[in-house]
């Protein structure tokens, strides 16, 4: 068990690389294009992250692109067709994806074990098929020419500046990504150390017992999948902003997988186990670019013999402390 | 005599063409230990299942203080103050023994889930009473010193005590305990026998299923007999000792297991 002033000497390091060392980093060897995959890591840290809660109440969610898709269309037709202001649809996109999660919870989560997960396998191919078949989501062609997010202004004040204008959006982009992907990993953490991580552990070991003690299990269970959902809509809000467009493609069955390895391999008892497995489940795979056509089969092989190795996942490694409830 | 705390009114539990509770009828009175015996495939878990909701019955009610609560969902009906714990040792296994009385102290809420990680005063003082409680129900028990070990990792008899101090945490009226001594040796028995004694001394009803019989006449004030799902005797364990059907039910091993 590591001390508090560890662990917030960790935190305060990791939060200064991240704002302040990897743009400087970055600046100082012109690898510009690295911005966008550590972009793209946080964003899909968040969507893990919500796979990592559902998890937590012992249910394998393998759905989340669904939800990442729906916020993605929610805040692509806000801000094309409607003309609300991008910031706004953040969470506009996470509370629908909520909604929607609610009414296709509530059913399904009287599921456990393969039949749960199976059920949420093929939901990211109903959103798919559905973002093909409305009227709204323009179909096949997607939504194009997003614009870039606009400034935010308080009281005559630029807090946030016209990504349109920016010398470098995608430096902005980063930071938007990365502080966001922050403040839902505090609010995971939180969540996680309060008497609800408690009782979704509870939910995880045993629910009938549970239920014995006057938990109300189905009430909570929804609630844990819409606070995932939640973080998988404004995961995909914020993707669409940032290719300024969506396609019924953008999230795919598959990247409903990699969502729940990501946590699978960071760990499931540790709140940071899925930011550390999106981390090296996507570094890795770009790194492996170079071995061309073997790169599928080293990164299986490679993902194969770490989870042999490491059921507990790679913090396990480290031996950050445990959220002491998690699963074994 | 006490009043009548839970009334069990013809109820019957029919699986297909099984059935496992069969017409049962009796009342439970408040500060009573009641067991309930039979042997095994009698419907005694059945019986506990219907009580505490988590099946629903084929027909007749179960009735606690004037209310139907059979049907009603299982968190709805603790939330009554009819409790149950499990067979073998049902606990929150990845916590520490300390967490999950704190867990299960949710019926004591007074703060919303959101106000919980908010961290409002509410939900502080509702914690800090937990906490005290917990440790109350831990020194009562007798856990005091393993709090803060996984509960994973006690031995059988502190499990079993821990269970029923699971069920405590919920401030129960009726605590039905499935199987309390279960793969105890005697000293373990006897020893779990006083802390039941001592949740009924609380001021909690104790209905509880049990196989065994000497436990069971040092502890009861009454007893139900059940056997293929009917009840067959009720009475003070000096009664059912002394009952030819209970003999019969028993037949050829009523000298061991009745323990007379």
């Amino acid at each position: 068990m590591m001390s508090n002033t560890v662990k917030a000497t960790g935190l305060l390091v990791l939060v200064l690389v991240l704002l302040a060392g990897v743009p400087l980093g970055i600046g100082a060897t012109g690898r510009y294009d690295i911005y966008y995959t550590l972009t793209l890591i946080s964003l899909l840290a968040i969507a893990s992250a919500g796979v990592w809660i559902t998890f937590y109440i012992g249910r394998i969610n393998i759905g989340q692109g669904a939800y990442a898709l729906i916020g993605a269309y929610v805040s692509a037709i806000l801000v094309a067709t409607y003309g609300v202001s991008f910031w706004l649809t953040i969470p506009l996109a996470g509370l629908f994806a909520a909604l929607v999660s609610v009414f296709i919870g509530v059913p399904i989560l009287r599921l456990r074990g393969v039949y749960f997960a199976m059920v949420t396998l093929v939901s990211t191919e109903v959103a798919r098929l559905s973002a093909l078949a409305l009227p709204i989501t323009n179909g096949a062609k997607g939504m194009v020419n997003l614009p870039l997010p606009g400034p935010i202004s308080l009281f005559g004040l630029t807090l946030v500046p016209d990504f349109g204008k920016l010398e470098n959006p995608r430096l902005a982009f980063y930071l938007l990504s990365v502080i966001i992907m922050l403040i839902c990993f505090a609010g995971l953490y939180r969540l996680v150390h309060s008497r609800l991580g408690l009782l979704f552990s509870a939910l995880q070991q045993n629910e009938e017992l549970a239920a014995s003690t006057g938990v109300n299990i189905a009430y909570l269970r929804v609630i844990a999948y819409a606070i995932s959902s939640f973080l998988g809509g404004i995961a995909g809000a914020i993707f669409a902003a940032i290719s300024q467009s969506v396609y019924p493609s953008s999230f795919t069955t598959a990247d409903s997988i990699n969502f729940m390895l990501n946590c699978f391999l960071g760990g499931l008892g540790y709140v940071l186990g899925p930011l550390v497995g999106t981390f090296v489940l996507r570094f890795g795979w770009e790194l492996l670019f170079q071995t061309a056509q073997y790169q599928l089969l080293i990164y299986a092989v490679a993902l194969i013999a770490l989870m042999l190795v490491l059921p507990n996942g790679l913090l396990s490694l480290v031996g950050v402390r445990r959220t002491g409830r998690g699963s074994k | 005599m006490s009043a009548s705390l839970l009334q069990i009114d013809h109820l019957t539990k029919r699986y297909g063409g099984l059935v496992a509770v069969n017409d049962v009828s009796f009342d439970l009175r408040e500060r009573e230990i009641l067991s309930v015996i039979g042997p095994n495939g009698a419907g005694k878990s059945t019986l506990f299942k219907l009580i505490a909701s988590f099946v629903r019955p084929t027909a007749g009610k179960v009735t606690f203080n004037g209310e139907a609560i059979s049907g009603r969902a299982p968190h709805v009906v603790a939330r009554k103050g009819v409790v149950r714990t499990f067979q073998e040792a049902t606990i929150f296994k990845g916590m520490t023994v300390r967490d999950n009385l704190i867990a299960a102290h949710h019926l004591m809420s007074r703060a919303s889930l959101f106000g919980f990680y908010a961290g409002t005063s509410v939900a502080r003082s509702d914690e800090a009473k937990f906490g005290a409680s917990a440790d109350e129900i831990l020194a009562f028990l007798g856990l005091t010193d393993l709090a803060n070990e996984p509960a994973s990792t006690l031995p059988q008899g502190h499990l079993r005590a821990l269970g029923i101090a699971i069920g405590l945490s919920t401030n129960p009226k009726v605590l039905l305990l499935d199987e309390p001594f279960a793969g105890m040796n005697h000293d373990e028995t006897m020893h779990a026998v006083n802390l039941v004694k001592g949740v009924r001394d609380r001021g909690v009803t104790v209905m509880l299923v049990e196989h065994d019989m000497p436990a069971v006449m040092k502890i009861s004030d009454r007893i139900v007999v059940l056997n293929f799902g009917q009840k067959i005797a009720e009475g003070t364990p000096a009664e059912i000792q002394s009952n030819e059907r209970v003999i019969e039910a028993y037949l050829g091993v009523e000298d061991e297991t009745i323990g007379m």
